[in-house]
């Protein structure tokens, strides 16, 4: 019986044999055709027109080297080189140049009826201590990031690579650390001069009137004229947008890939030369622009003839709280609106 | 002076990794940084191919147009070198790589970066050859030797090569022709602005 079985079993491996080489010839046969193995293969030229990168799988723990090629590299480096430096000469030189210009044609703008010889707190010890603090750290930061784009053409060829090298890693530090203390002021001047510098009607005509430094004019303001709430929110703005993108490139593959560190740094730079632009204008009305200006953020008191020709709402409103024989009291540190 | 090129055969690579592995050895790479890595396309499915990856030594080099110091020079045998010396560490040449070639050790500011790293040809660096110096920052220096770079000429399946552009660009032609198929040199369109016509 189990002879049979076997045979049986036998038999029947037999056929089975038979039935699969009479099934496999056809197909043994057909290859004799030569095969091209790159029919199905992936083509270079059809991925990266197709996806403009080419990424694939590795076995090194770092994944962000599974991206094969990412040819987007070139047109940062065309705004890098090239784009980012017009942009830059046009903003910053523009804007200098349009200060001279204005300097020569209207002058340093006088107090017109003179100082009063009274003084008023206009911003206190904590306002003036995070706007200088702020100040400081966008100048240094203005110039080691001017450096990036403007060193090698401009500097290098002055200093030498090895002086340059030592001034720019020197300049990356600073760029770096500064950032954080930067931040800082940018959120704290955001939060506590929020109060007057949300736009109202008083900025519409007082635009609309030169804002007392195109013209000789002496349009009525609050706190804050609408030039002022400009720059406030220019820094908050373009500080916010600095400081976010600044982070993206300075924590490297934390939140994006190296697209999103391309598009980060095409932000930052242009961000960068318009706010540079704008706080130049900033410092020349805060110095040579004006008279009786810079005091207000250096000593921290003005002349209340200053305050009247400058910003009558707001010494109304000041006399009003304090009374007029008062006037060198500490205002609240949300100003009245 | 020859025109120095890298030319990885995809219907030769077999994703052995030893390109990788002898990278990291003969130059002293440390851990977390990588010279060369095979990145593999489609794995798993019909058509994967596989390619060894490093610097390209590319013609008019991104990563030297867009250096913030101007660390990097070009050898006579058109082999893309920079000094760790001068280089800053801002990660620019890495934004502007289109192949991922710039490294980063990691001890920079917040742990973010440092003085850049890449493959060099091995063909060292600014320092004199073969002086203590230049191994410790770039790493061996094979070319100076009369040596080809070390990652191709271990390749078990000679689907790296290295050398001379002209060279390896007939090596390549003449494998197609035999073969009868060839998926093209990977990169070389990106990295030099011409591809091999097989």
């Amino acid at each position: 019986m189990a002879k049979l079985i076997h045979w049986g079993a036998s038999i029947a491996g037999t056929i089975a044999l038979a039935l699969f080489i009479v099934m496999a010839v056809p197909a043994y046969a057909q290859q004799g055709a030569p095969v091209n193995p790159t029919a199905s293969a992936v083509k270079e030229q059809q991925l990266l027109q197709e996806l403009g990168r080419i990424q694939g799988r590795g076995t090194i723990p770092d994944v962000k080297s599974y991206v094969l090629e990412q040819p987007m590299g070139r047109e940062w480096r065309q705004f890098h080189e090239v784009t980012l430096r017009w942009i830059g000469a046009i903003t910053v030189l523009g804007m200098l140049a349009i200060l001279v210009i204005f300097y020569l044609w209207r002058g340093m703008v006088r107090i017109e009826k003179g100082r009063s010889g009274r003084k008023i707190v206009r911003f206190n010890g904590f306002e003036r201590f995070v706007h200088w603090m702020t100040a400081t750290c966008f100048i240094i930061l203005a110039l080691s990031g001017l450096n990036i784009t403007f060193g090698k053409p401009l500097l290098l060829p002055l200093l030498g690579p090895e002086a340059f090298t030592t001034w720019s890693e020197l300049a990356k530090y600073a760029h770096n650390y500064l950032s954080f203390p930067f931040t800082i002021g940018v959120v704290l001047i955001f939060l506590m001069w929020i109060g007057g510098n949300i736009p109202n009607r008083v900025d519409v005509e007082w635009i609309k009137r030169g804002g007392g430094i195109v013209g000789h004019d002496q349009p009525p303001a609050y706190r804050f004229n609408a030039g002022q709430k400009m720059i406030y929110w220019i820094v908050v703005i373009g500080g916010g947008a600095s400081a976010v993108t600044g982070y993206l490139l300075l924590f490297p593959f934390y939140a994006t890939g190296i697209e999103g560190m391309q598009i980060a740094q095409v932000v930052h730079a242009v961000v960068a030369m318009l706010f540079i632009a704008a706080m130049l204008g900033h410092i020349y009305i805060g110095t040579i622009g004006m008279e009786g200006a810079f005091e207000a953020m250096g000593e921290g008191t003005v002349d209340v003839n200053w305050a009247r020709e400058h910003h009558r709402l707001w010494l109304e409103d000041e006399l009003a709280r304090t009374g007029p024989n008062e006037s060198r009291r500490q205002p609240m540190a949300t100003p009245a609106e | 002076m020859a025109r120095m090129k890298f030319l990885c055969d995809a219907d030769r690579c077999i994703e052995c990794n030893a390109c990788v592995t002898a990278c990291k050895n003969e130059h002293e790479v440390p851990w977390g940084m990588n010279r060369r890595r095979v990145v593999t396309i489609n794995d798993g499915k019909p058509g994967e191919r596989s390619i060894s990856m490093a610097c390209m030594h590319c013609t008019d080099a991104p990563c030297a147009a867009v250096c913030p110091v101007n660390c990097f020079y070009t050898t006579a045998d058109a082999v893309v070198l920079h000094s760790k010396d001068l280089c800053i560490g801002c990660g620019y040449c890495f934004y502007a790589c289109p192949f991922g070639a710039p490294q980063y050790p990691k001890v920079g500011n917040f742990g973010s970066r440092g003085k850049m790293d890449k493959c060099t040809f091995c063909a060292g660096g600014p320092e004199t050859d073969f002086s203590k110096e230049e191994y410790e920052k770039y790493g061996a220096n094979r070319l100076a030797e009369g040596k080809l770079p070390l990652c191709a000429e271990m390749c078990s399946t000679k689907s790296l090569l290295a050398g001379d552009g002209d060279v390896i660009a007939q090596i390549y032609k003449e494998r197609v022709a035999k073969r009868g198929y060839g998926s093209g040199a990977w990169g070389w369109q990106t990295a030099y602005r011409e591809s091999i016509a097989t």
